[in-house]
């Protein structure tokens, strides 16, 4: 490998391996690339290629592996940590282009996709013989089954059916080197180290994955959603406790507080019971006399637990009224508060009730609302931090009340991301979470898979560059705006 | 001597006395760590370890392992010492750590997850757990398992179908490089994206890129009610359509089974967990699929764990679910031919299943089955789990081809460069 060269000299190779529609050059239209979801975050690419073949995508890797270029994987950019930030000096290799269902196998119940597959299509194409794909991010209609891979994506239903990691069968990955690995495949467990464990959640630094086979479920027999108001969000949090320790197994257990049910009527007049100060949504799935028996249990413990109102839907309709008001919850915030910063922070569930408390404390002592929404079965909390981005000093004080709330899901034993993911966004709270030497053991992981670092550089692990000489510790405010496409999350 | 020497030892090395003599170099540690000769029942595959060291807590497991690296000594950990001669036989064994004392169990049972030290047994995990109306959906396939055996050996059983196999209850791990550093991944939340997952390598790595000595799981709550259901049927594809109607059904079976023995019909088998309420009426859904069939509360003989006898020769296939009929037909074809009798069971429902061959067998026959079956067979499909040595003198290969091998060296060249743990036990030599 010879020294690294401006990007913009590949343009010709990279050309003639992806065709001139599969190279983007002009500033404009590479411009649109510039970020994820993650909006505050901006870079704009050396150049843009967007192949459609898995050879192509090795000969670009290949072409950036000999001129230590490095280079930026991309899905659908809708990722919410800044992992697709590109590289001024880099490639950007978009797979949207890649797009097809190469196979919906209902016998083996699995489907063989490109990464650009959007996530829904899948369930698109696996629904009609009565299957689906299990792992449903809010972002699920535009967000792809690659990116799915990098960011080990969740969803609201992954209390009960897991996540990426636990639906995907075998990868075709590209590696750093450029190289074409078949891992895994239709059957289990292959012979050798769970590189498909590894790779999966990698956020695009061991490589691109250029075909996913990924698990099929059999839709359930019968889905019922139980919407529950409760005066406080103590009543909603021990009701969960109650739920939990009665040994029922939820699909879903989602939570709104009084402000993000407020967000949500402004935004789309979800009529959710009025006077509410928590929301419950406990959605069960399964065979029917299980759903059934299960969610008279659920009912009257909610109940017990002081809930005021219930609500019950078991047709499509009536589901997706319960949901309307709680997936659009994070676009709602908008129609309250001019700006606002998506928090992604996990702690035990048994944590939550101490951890929401000292949130309002927080928001009390620094007079910045935080708007709650949580998926609470999984501890996984969603705060909003809301702030008017036209007064000075604002964006920087809601950072702060941001920061301040990951580093209590760290107290508390959680994590720094429960499904959003690291990216650049994060990276320097890595050292929050672990030790030196748990991070130098992931750099291993890395290096076996990128010797020469130029497969998402200065992602998901801390660099001095990015985080200063100690990285992780935080020497001013780190303000990240999350706004604009909200209705993507 | 040197130790850099033991550790540069290849393959066939004898198994002591490359690096130092153990015992003089691991005098510094002694004070803090029982340590004793090897003895036969010690052996790792056949392979005597030079010493035998049962470190009180996880914090001496590091100390040994720092000084042991420092000194080149080759390591392997050992739980109940149920599976050591699976894989095969390490190249070297200085060093033999037992870690029957790292037992401890911390159960969140509100948050659903337990954290336990690797030498705990399952059992006793069970027993903890069932207390407060919890488990965790890790089968016996072995009984006596440690939980780092398991987790070693990337064993799951029954419940895999519905659960996933064991690497998907995991969610994070600490474990002992091979320099004697302990390093954590992933957390005690079962939502957690932070880091790359290495718990997920380590399982199933057969002790090769770090000693565990800590899981933490998540659990799921004991269901009210469980009903077995089976049939049996003498026809292979009346088998087929059997385990692709339930898997096609919404009665949402936590297992289906296949018992195919060396001789007489194959059983189908099916478990359901559940409510009370509705168990009946699922079972019935279940026995309506299949023809003649029976239920129970109890399991039929030989549920959940391995085929045929103890120290039999083990395969393992592995294929989606509708394959697994031909595939199975296709290994029993391979030994009939070669006048030796498996017996088969295991996962239709995940595609995993176990082939017993009795230990004596002759080697040549069977090491000729199993590569007339692996040509038949995408590779990947069949591998040898636990081969005894008269099968590895006759040149059988326990793991056979693998893809993406030169990944694999790769990590393992990061994580353990000079080759000290478990050399030998995994994949191409690994």
């Amino acid at each position: 490998m010879s020294a690294p060269v401006d990007p913009g000299t590949l343009v010709p190779q990279l050309r003639a391996i992806c065709g001139d529609d599969g190279v983007i050059t002009d500033i404009a239209q590479r411009r649109t690339y510039e970020s994820d979801g993650l909006t505050y975050h901006a870079a704009v690419p050396g150049v843009v290629v967007l192949p459609t073949t898995t050879a192509q995508v090795a000969e670009v890797v290949r072409l950036c592996a000999a001129h230590g270029v490095p280079f930026v994987p991309r899905g659908s950019g809708t990722g919410l940590s800044g992992g697709a930030l590109p590289r001024p000096d880099g490639v950007l290799i978009v797979t949207s282009r890649m797009r097809r269902i190469l196979e919906v196998d209902i016998a083996a119940r699995c489907a063989v996709v490109e990464p650009g597959v959007i996530n829904l299509d899948v369930t698109r194409a696996a629904a009609p013989h009565g299957y689906y794909y299990a792992p449903d991010p809010s972002s699920q209609q535009v967000c792809s089954v690659g990116g799915n891979v990098a960011e080990n994506s969740g969803g609201a239903h992954c209390l009960k059916h897991g996540f990426t990691v636990n639906h995907v069968l075998g990868l075709e990955i590209v590696t750093p080197r450029g190289e074409i690995v078949e891992l895994g495949g239709k059957a289990s467990e292959a012979p050798g180290y769970d590189l498909i464990g590894a790779f999966i959640g990698s956020e695009g630094t061991l490589g691109i994955a250029t075909k996913i086979t990924v698990r099929l479920l059999r839709a359930p027999e019968k889905v019922r959603t139980l919407l529950a108001a409760f005066p406080g969000m103590d009543d909603g949090g021990r009701a969960v406790s109650a739920i939990i320790a009665a040994g029922v197994l939820p699909s879903a257990i989602e939570m709104m507080d009084a402000l993000a049910i407020e967000a949500a009527e402004a935004a789309v007049r979800c009529g959710y019971p009025s006077g509410a100060g928590a929301v419950l949504i406990v959605e069960l799935d399964g065979p029917a006399a299980d759903v059934d028996a299960q969610f008279e249990e659920v009912a009257a413990l909610c109940r017990a637990a002081g809930a005021f109102e219930l609500r019950s839907a078991s047709d499509p309709d009536e589901r997706a009224r319960i949901w309307k008001g709680r997936k659009s919850a994070f676009a709602a915030v908008g129609r309250i508060s001019p700006a606002y910063i998506v928090q992604d922070g996990v702690v035990p569930r048994t944590a939550l009730p101490e951890v929401l408390a000292r949130i309002a404390e927080l928001s009390a002592r620094s007079g910045i609302r935080v708007a709650n929404v949580f998926h609470a079965g999984d501890g996984n909390l969603h705060p909003l931090v809301l702030f008017d981005d036209s007064l000075p000093g604002a964006a920087e004080r809601a950072a702060e009340v941001s920061g301040a709330i990951l580093d209590l899901c760290i107290e508390h034993g959680g994590s720094i991301t429960g499904e959003h993911g690291v990216g650049v966004d994060k990276a320097c709270h890595m050292p929050e979470m672990f030790t030196p030497e748990d991070l130098e053991t992931m750099a291993w992981l890395r290096a076996a898979f990128d010797p020469d670092g130029i497969a998402n550089p200065e992602k998901l692990l801390p660099t001095p560059r990015l985080c200063g000489e100690r990285p992780g510790v935080r020497t001013g405010v780190h303000p990240l705006v999350a706004s604009g496409k909200a209705e993507l999350f | 001597m040197s130790g850099e020497q033991g550790a540069m030892a290849g393959p066939g090395a004898s198994a002591s006395r490359r690096g130092g003599d153990p015992r003089a170099v691991l005098e510094e540690v002694r004070d803090a760590i029982p340590l004793r000769s090897g003895a036969g029942d010690d052996a790792v595959g056949g392979v005597v370890p030079a010493l035998v060291a049962a470190p009180p807590d996880a914090a001496a497991v590091a100390k040994l392992l720092a000084v042991s690296a420092r000194h080149g000594l080759t390591v392997v950990a050992r739980g109940n010492g149920t599976k050591l001669d699976w894989g095969r036989p390490p190249r070297r064994c200085d060093l033999l750590v037992d870690t029957g004392a790292l037992n401890r169990i911390e159960h969140a049972s509100g948050d659903l997850v337990v954290r336990a030290e690797a030498g705990a047994g399952l059992a006793e995990l069970d027993a903890v757990l069932a207390r407060a109306g919890q488990r965790l959906v890790v089968d016996p396939v072995v009984p006596g398992s440690s939980l780092g055996g398991v987790v070693a050996t990337g064993l799951s059983g029954p419940r895999r179908a519905l659960y996933g196999p064991l690497r998907d209850l995991i969610i994070g791990m600490t474990v002992v490089r091979a320099d004697g550093v302990t390093v954590r991944s992933g957390g005690a939340v079962v939502k957690n994206v932070a880091g790359y997952d290495l718990g997920k390598l380590h399982t199933g790595a057969f002790g090769t890129l770090g000693l565990i000595t800590s899981v933490t799981l998540r659990l799921h709550p004991v269901p009210s009610a469980a009903r077995h259901v089976w049939a049996r049927t003498t026809d292979p594809a009346t088998a087929r359509g059997w385990i692709l109607a339930l898997l096609d059904s919404q009665t949402v079976p936590s297992a289906v089974e296949v018992d195919w023995p060396v001789e007489g019909p194959i059983w189908v088998q099916v478990l359901l967990e559940g409510a009370e309420d509705g168990i009946a009426a699922r079972a019935r859904d279940v026995a309506d699929l299949l023809e003649g069939a029976e239920a129970a509360e109890e399991a039929p003989p030989g549920w959940g764990v391995l085929p045929g006898r103890a120290g039999d020769t083990l395969l393992k296939l592995t294929c989606a679910p509708p394959d697994l009929v031909a595939a199975v037909q296709t290994l029993r074809t391979a030994t009939e031919r070669a006048g030796v009798p498996v017996a088969v069971r295991g996962s239709a429902g995940a595609g995993v299943v176990h082939a017993a061959v009795p230990a004596d067998a002759d080697p040549v026959a069977v090491h000729g089955a199993v590569s007339a079956a692996r040509a038949a067979l995408p590779r990947g499909w069949l591998t040898v789990p636990r081969a005894g040595a008269d099968l590895l003198a006759a040149g059988l290969d326990p793991w056979g081809e693998v893809p993406g091998l030169p990944l694999m060296r790769a990590v393992k060249d990061r994580f353990d460069p000079r080759n000290l743990l478990s050399p030998g036990r995994f994949v191409d030599g690994i």
